[in-house]
């Protein structure tokens, strides 16, 4: 029982972490129609440059939340120049795009092994969130749980943003369809820096507050990618709704599968992709396919 | 005889004469590398050039094959029964792969390979009773088909040319028939193509299946070659990389992927010999292709030779022209 339970809370955890990971990647497919390839790259860069400021840099070691902060805006910061400086170059040819996202993630997985090296980066839980939450009989990390509340914080304040306020229609429009939103005077190319912008300041936001429990090292890119696809193939593009109930699903079947059948973990991922594929193309909560 | 064929067979000749003028062993061995990658490159192209279809999860094929050859020969079985069994396992993912793909074309398709190909790629990593995991298969022997031993870098070099004639052969058999025209038909205009009577849905099918079939022929090939296979050969930087060959070559010609192939191989080579970083220049040499020159090198350096053509003659017309005008009074 007890095994299940703390099980069932790693695997909640889990969701939460790819739900900020692949919010981002799911509005970017849902708004410029293509699969953002450098979102593994955008995580492990966020994981790299939290852990550095909180490891210390120049003798200065910060806090973890401003490190998390600081890494977040930086690499929102990148996310908004690649799209600026070179999707935007090739308007409209979404091969071409996802190309050149393909090309970037290798940059970005080889610059990092350059800088920080082959050792993975063990990042500590930051000293507040230390100890355990006791019931009864069981005993829950205390950094989990707020993970846990951390995800379900920023999911309400995406929705909000999203459901509430003008960007957010703007948002919903371009998703919905870009064209018309253009011709009634919505500036689309604009919406789609800030949602790079945002989509990977969120991958980065998740790459750091994994830190302690992943672990950084090099290759997260590639094992975070594929896990951010499946979510987004599950719950269909473009929606909150859906990246979020698929996070939720993919962290509960990851972590038992991790569990329970180790050498097949990989495979029982993608059992209710291929479901979802045959049955519902369009991802659960996904209104068109991709 | 056009230039074009005279240059064909000058290749041709340069080709069957490798071991004789290469300075080493070292460059027979990569000129065999080249030419298995090249069949594997060939085989990706009829996806991404005539079916309009670009697949990120090649590399997990052309492993699976390569895998099901190791498994077999480690299992003790003969090289014919294990190679015919990775030539059915492969062609039989790709069915797999296709079934899954079809569904969507653009990037859906691309979706749906790439995360295809990671699969097969956390299957080699984690599976490990069955492939060793990171460990890898060995292989200890070469085979030798009617007595002719493949172990040495020529004969083996010999034997790849022969498979890749064959294959760029039946390519471009494949290219001119009436199949060929039906399938970029669907390339170009799936609905018109629908219209007309053509079961689009079953034309990118059987185009499925001839990639597989390159593919695995190309994975087999490389498992002899490195007598090795770990699951680094599955992982997307290998997808990524054969794209790559297709992609700068030209995507939809015959000879742009083998170019490219042959691009690709060197450029790792010789800069890997130099670097570690050789991801890195991938990439860039991603982003460059893709940016500045999206036709590919061999439509794109053709494009530059006949504009600079066209400018040379214009000059040519332009001296007599000049001439007429004689002195000026």
């Amino acid at each position: 029982m007890t095994f299940w339970l703390v099980l069932a809370v790693n695997s909640v955890t889990f969701g939460g972490l790819l739900f900020l990971l692949s919010a981002g990647f799911s509005l970017i497919f849902g708004l410029m129609r293509i699969p953002n390839l450098t979102h593994g790259s955008l995580f492990m860069l966020g994981a790299y440059i939290g852990a550095t400021f909180v490891l210390g840099i120049g003798g200065v070691k910060l806090n973890f939340w401003l490190a998390a902060i600081l890494a977040t805006l930086a690499v929102a910061a990148l996310g908004a120049l690649a799209e600026r400086l070179l999707l935007r170059r090739l308007p409209g040819d979404q091969l071409a795009q996802v190309l050149v996202t393909l090309g970037l993630s290798f940059m970005a997985a080889d610059l990092c092994l350059m800088v920080w090296g082959g050792d993975p980066l063990n990042v500590t839980t930051p000293p507040e969130l230390e100890g355990f939450v006791r019931y009864g009989v069981l005993a829950f990390p205390m950094y989990r749980l707020a993970i846990i509340v951390i995800a379900i914080i920023i999911a309400i304040g995406l929705w909000l943003l999203l459901d509430r306020t003008r960007l957010g229609a703007m948002i919903r429009a371009g998703v919905d369809d870009p064209d018309m939103a253009r011709v009634v005077g919505i500036r689309v190319s604009q919406l789609f820096t800030i949602v790079f912008a945002l989509g990977a300041g969120l991958a980065a936001f998740a790459g750091i507050i994994g830190g302690p429990i992943l672990s950084v090292y090099p290759g997260l890119d590639q094992d975070m990618l594929p896990l951010a696809l499946v979510v987004v193939i599950l719950g269909g593009t473009g929606s909150l709704l859906g990246s979020f109930v698929g996070s939720i699903i993919v962290g509960f079947i990851y972590n038992f599968g991790q569990a329970l059948l180790p050498e097949l973990a990989y495979f029982v991922l993608f059992l209710p992709m291929l479901l979802v594929l045959i049955l519902r193309p369009q991802g659960l909560f996904g209104r068109h396919v991709p | 005889m056009n230039p074009r064929q005279f240059a064909l067979g000058i290749a041709f000749v340069a080709l069957v004469t490798v071991p004789y003028w290469m300075p080493g062993i070292y460059y027979v061995n990569v000129a065999s590398q080249i030419l298995f990658y090249a069949i594997f490159a060939v085989g990706l192209n009829v996806l991404v050039g005539y079916a309009g279809l670009v697949s990120l999860g090649h590399a997990g094929l052309f492993g699976v094959a390569a895998y099901a050859t190791g498994f077999m020969l480690q299992s003790g079985y003969g090289h014919p029964v294990s190679i015919i069994v990775a030539l059915i396992v492969g062609i039989a993912s790709m069915a797999v792969y296709a079934v899954l793909a079809l569904r969507s074309t653009g990037i859906g398709f691309i979706m749906i390979t790439l995360a295809l190909g990671e699969i097969l790629w956390g299957l080699a990593y984690r599976w490990i009773s069955l492939t060793g995991g990171d460990n890898g298969i060995s292989l200890h022997t070469r085979p030798e088909p009617f007595g002719y031993s493949l172990a040495s870098p020529s004969t083996f070099y010999y034997t790849t040319l022969v498979v890749f004639v064959l294959s760029v052969a039946a390519m471009a058999v494949f290219v001119r028939s009436p199949f060929g025209a039906a399938l970029k038909g669907t390339r170009d205009q799936p609905r018109r193509m629908n219209a007309l009577g053509y079961h689009v849905w079953l034309i990118r099918f059987w185009a499925c299946l001839m990639s597989g079939l390159l593919t695995s022929v190309a994975g087999i090939l490389f498992v002899y070659y490195t007598q090795f296979i770990s699951p680094q050969t599955l992982a997307l930087t290998s997808s990524a990389e054969v794209l790559l060959m297709v992609i700068s070559g030209g995507a939809g010609t015959l000879l742009g992927p083998i170019v490219g192939a042959a691009l690709v191989v060197t450029v790792k080579t010789v800069v890997s010999g130099f670097i570690e970083r050789w991801n890195f220049l991938l990439g860039a040499i991603f982003v460059a292709i893709v940016i500045l020159m999206p036709e590919g090198l061999v439509p794109g350096s053709t494009r530059l030779w006949r504009l600079a053509w066209r400018q040379m003659e214009q000059k040519l017309k332009a001296v007599p022209a000049k001439d007429t005008l004689g002195p000026p009074p």
